[in-house]
């Protein structure tokens, strides 16, 4: 069940100008643009050291644990923490100016029901 | 040899078991399909499940297109034979969804409707971009699905004790009739739920076993960890990075290749694309994601435990000599913790993890033929062909003609190709993928001159370049390993194109932006920036 657009791409192109949506733009690409260009530099060192540095990689930790099984792990730990960190960025600084934006221009339309559901 | 006996001969015994364990899984999901069938009205219900999914729901189902039999099987197979370097392959699949997460899964939600090409054709001219984007979908589709088939079809001749090509054939078949019904009878609904499904299934098999393992080791990874070293009879070697690719320097490059190619292709795969629709709104997309990390995250976590027990409880001499490529892994590591071969456990374990295997080929299967045969419909035969004039029904109608020919087509290839590697042609999907669909998505979305000319560029030289370097890699030709061992007219020296074929996607959209004579509408680039970030006017 598709909802009708709700409003017109006029609107839409207005609405690209106002300072409102420009900060809101601003607020998305000042996260995501310099922590995407972060956790794949991160990524791609852990790939550099696993081709061309392998006596590092191996160096032991502790028991049978060494620096690459570390490595990898912290892959994981790192890609949880910035997923974590993006929700709560995402929740505090781009959804409430977005519903607000939303809101606001949504003008004469019905606000789609599952939206306010959800 | 006599473990392959062993394996074959206790899985033969308890083949029974195996096949009524499948046998309810089949069933209780036709149920759900032909639920859903009689619930899908309209072409958002089928191209799109009406919208209605949650974002747990979808992130489960998302988890369930993602785990396909690479990652359950190969990963865990490859851990075992290669240690270290198995891991590798899990890290690039995870990291890739922070690419999802941050740039694509929320602006595609609010902008498109059905498929990925509804992005990509919003502010360019409709045709030549729809063309371009719905042949790469397919084409991307197709290989991941090969991929699926091919390895559904030597598994299950080797889970179920059946040998001989044509029991092979047979069960290719029947997985591609399967997935043709639970496409077409009920879209994107029954097939979302068939992954939920499954997903929890896979999940559930992957923690039990992790748990039998752990406790072998008295829950200490790194008694683990040296017991696995231990059997695999290299030391510590084995929990270092180098026994795959560290040999010489063009292994290293083709290591670098496969990595970069796994972290930027997920977020050009357009059966995952296409997941972001099936829920109401930007946030649930991106909760869908959210779950869908940590998902994937615990369960790659899990296949580390996987992989280095069956090296060190079965051990890689006799994980080789069933499957050469690995594998069977993870069910032989299921025999022997119920107890071994000939064992009651042993048998009943190794039925419920291939039946969990069986489970996950086929809704893999199925979510790449919907999301192939959805692009077919709604961007080549109704926007293309049609020229827009094509009903909702007639465009519906067409999709499920379509899964029908697509389900034939992987049939045939797969018939045809069962001796191709299937860890290779999903390690291809996802190159083709990042060099041809993800640099247009980017630009679609981010850059405000970007034209159609660029994205046409972009979609073709990404394709044309990795498939090309593809046929004259050593995955074709040269090689004993290769598809055809006896030809030899290979030039390119890797593995995976994507060292190359990623940065002519990026550089082709790029150069034709900036020499295209009709120049990108600024117009339409506003609406689409609004509506990727407020929703507004989204579908």
């Amino acid at each position: 069940m598709d909802s009708p657009p709700q409003t017109t791409p006029e609107t839409l192109q207005r609405l690209e100008e106002t300072t409102e949506f420009q900060h809101l733009r601003r607020s998305f690409r000042g996260f995501a643009f310099p922590v995407t260009a972060a956790f794949l530099l991160w990524y791609l060192l852990y790939v550099l050291l696993s081709s061309y540095a392998p006596d590092f990689m191996g160096t032991t930790v502790f028991g049978h644990v060494n620096v690459a099984l570390v490595m990898g792990l912290l892959q994981f730990a790192s890609t949880f923490a910035i997923a974590a960190w993006y929700a709560r960025y995402a929740g505090r600084r781009l959804d409430p100016p977005a519903a607000e934006l939303r809101e606001r221009h949504a003008g004469e339309a019905v606000v789609n029901p599952r939206e306010a559901a959800e | 040899m006599t473990t392959t006996t062993l394996l074959a001969t206790s899985a033969s015994e308890h083949r029974t078991l195996t096949m009524s364990l499948f046998g309810v899984f089949v069933l209780a999901t036709l149920g759900i399909t032909i639920w859903a069938g009689r619930q899908t009205k309209d072409a958002a219900d089928f191209y799109a499940g009406g919208r209605g999914f949650t974002g747990f729901q979808n992130g489960l189902a998302i988890s369930g297109d993602y785990m396909s039999a690479a990652s359950f099987l190969g990963i865990a197979g490859a851990i075992a034979l290669y240690g270290y370097d198995g891991f590798l392959y899990s890290i690039g699949f995870l990291v890739a969804w922070l690419v999802a997460l941050l740039l694509v899964a929320e602006p595609l939600r609010n902008s498109g409707r059905y498929t990925m090409a509804d992005v990509l054709a919003f502010r360019m001219r409709q045709r030549p971009v729809r063309t371009a984007a719905g042949v790469s979908t397919i084409v991307v589709s197709i290989f991941y699905l090969l991929a699926q088939m091919v390895g559904a079809g030597s598994l299950v001749a080797l889970l179920l004790g059946v040998s001989g090509d044509g029991a092979k054939r047979w069960t290719i078949v029947a997985v591609g009739a399967l997935m043709v019904i639970y496409v077409a009878v009920g879209g994107m609904k029954g097939t979302t739920w068939v992954q939920i499904v499954k997903a929890v299934l896979l999940i559930a098999g992957t923690a039990l076993m992790t748990v039998l393992v752990l406790a072998k080791y008295h829950f200490n990874p790194s008694a683990l960890l040296g017991a696995a070293a231990d059997a695999s009879g290299k030391g510590s070697a084995f929990l270092e990075p180098g026994l795959k690719y560290g040999a010489t320097g063009t292994t290293k490059l083709d290591f670098i290749s496969l990595g970069i190619a796994l972290v930027l292709g997920t977020a050009g795969l357009p059966h995952i694309l296409v997941r972001f629709y099936t829920v109401p709104t930007a946030r649930a997309a991106r909760k869908s994601v959210l779950w869908a990390i940590g998902i994937i995250g615990g369960f790659y976590l899990m296949t580390l435990a996987l992989g280095f027990g069956a090296a060190a409880l079965v051990g890689p001499r006799t994980i080789k000599a069933s499957n050469a490529a690995g594998n069977t892994a993870a069910p032989l590591l299921a025999e022997q913790l119920g107890g071994g071969a000939g064992t009651t456990g042993g048998a009943v374990l190794l039925a419920v993890i291939s039946a969990v295997a069986f489970a996950t080929i086929l809704a893999v299967v199925a979510g790449l033929t919907l999301a192939s045969s959805a692009s077919f419909a709604h961007d080549l035969w109704a926007n293309v062909i049609r020229r827009g004039r094509a009903s909702e029904k007639e465009e519906v109608t067409s999709a499920k003609l379509a899964a029908v020919a697509i389900g034939a087509i992987a049939i045939l290839l797969s018939i045809f190709a069962d001796k191709l590697n299937a860890a290779a042609l999903v390690a291809l999907a996802f190159a083709v993928a990042a060099s041809a669909n993800l640099p247009t998505l980017l630009y679609s979305l981010f850059w405000k001159r970007f034209t159609t000319a660029g994205a046409v560029a972009s979609v073709y030289a990404g394709l044309i370049t990795s498939v090309t370097l593809v046929i004259f890699s050593p995955v074709v030709s040269g090689k004993p390993t290769s598809l055809f061992p006896h030809s030899d007219f290979q030039w390119f020296p890797l593995e995976n194109p994507g060292l190359v074929s990623i940065p002519v996607g990026f550089l082709a959209g790029w150069i034709a932006t900036l020499l295209s004579r009709r120049p990108a509408d600024p117009a339409k680039y506003a609406e689409l920036e609004v509506r990727s970030l407020t929703g507004l006017g989204a579908h």
